[in-house]
């Protein structure tokens, strides 16, 4: 990527839907003019394979991201809570695959 | 014979522009676009696979895909004009895309529903969906490069000045597809004069480009009369076969 490209050309998010019924899911991401072009490039760089039916794109700029200074007091409060789990219990053979 | 010839042409199309298109891969000016087209490229190079393929079994001489693409030389290819014109910058690649998908989606869209040739209608199902994302792919950019900088206007300008006189090519059907035509293979192709200016109209008004009226028109690819471009490109696409004739890998 030249840095001319990259300056004039905002970046993009991918999230691709592999099929209905799943969430879309990053896949990457791709520097395009505006949203039209973005959705193009995504078409053209990241379902070649058939990966999916379904393509989302949005701004990088316009994601907030967690900071990972805060991961510690975000996160590791859930390390010990092993009972929000679902593992409980047991599922009866008849439920058959949940 | 005629229809021979006739699916021939359409196969010379797909294939010369399939070539020039594919000149790009590696020295697109993105990564989004040398990837996009490539893929482009693949999609017209799969159709001419099909219809080569298509036309060897009409003509009945034993000769297959490989044979009509590698072994013919520059005046017997029957392609139009304007799809071997050279890449030259990415407005005049945009813009040769523009004009003959507009102009293949409804001829593929006439073939399905009039064709009475299986294959032909089998080529059009896949092609059809292929020409209208390439209508949109380079729609989108010659409107951006037509409304976009004064150096890019420009150069879209230039480019339609330089391939529109290579347009009328394409609405003429030569003898051996009038034959087709009349038997009901093909569809006529001045009937696709209509929605492809409607399709040109509206992407040119949004590009702010003028949709030259008159002028000059250049044909003579359907008799074997090319460009100097044609044979440059074709020694470069066939000097691999004609050297290891039957290579594999």
């Amino acid at each position: 990527m030249t840095q001319a490209t990259s300056g004039a050309m905002p970046l993009w998010e991918v999230f691709i839907r592999p099929r209905n019924g799943l969430s879309h899911k990053h896949a990457g991401s791709l520097h395009a003019a505006d949203e039209v072009m973005a959705l193009q490039a995504a078409r053209d760089v990241y379902t070649r394979r058939g990966e999916g039916n379904s393509i989302w794109v949005v701004r990088s700029a316009d994601i907030v991201a967690s900071d990972p200074v805060q991961a510690g007091e975000n996160f590791e409060p859930t390390a010990d809570k092993v009972y929000r789990h679902p593992t409980f219990y047991e599922i009866p053979e008849d439920v058959g695959h949940m | 014979m005629a229809v021979f010839e006739a699916v021939l042409e359409l196969a010379d199309d797909h294939l010369v522009l399939g070539h020039r298109i594919s000149e790009w891969c590696g020295h697109a000016p993105m990564l989004e676009e040398d990837l996009a087209m490539p893929n482009m490229a693949l999609d017209l190079i799969g159709s001419a696979r099909t219809l080569y393929a298509h036309a060897g079994a009409l003509e009945g001489q034993g000769r297959g895909e490989d044979e009509l693409a590698y072994l013919r030389g520059e005046r017997e290819y029957r392609n139009c004009l304007l799809v071997e014109r050279p890449n030259e910058d990415f407005a005049h690649t945009m813009l040769r895309s523009l004009y003959f998908a507009a102009f293949m989606r409804p001829y593929w869209l006439a073939v399905l529903a009039q064709s009475s040739d299986e294959v032909l209608r089998g080529v059009a199902g896949k092609a059809e969906k292929e020409m209208a994302y390439h209508i949109r792919h380079a729609g989108e950019w010659v409107v951006r490069l037509g409304d976009g900088t004064e150096e890019s206007g420009a150069r879209m300008r230039a480019a339609v000045e330089a391939l529109h006189l290579y347009t009328e090519e394409l609405f003429e059907s030569s003898d051996a597809a009038a034959a087709a035509e009349a038997a009901g293979l093909l569809p006529e192709r001045a009937q696709m004069r209509a929605p492809w200016q409607a399709m040109i109209a509206e992407i040119f008004e949004q590009a702010l480009l003028a949709v030259p009226q008159g002028g000059p028109v250049l044909r003579g690819g359907r008799q074997g009369l090319h460009g100097e471009g044609l044979g440059h490109m074709l020694a470069e696409m066939q000097v691999l076969h004609r050297a290891h004739p039957g290579a594999r890998w």
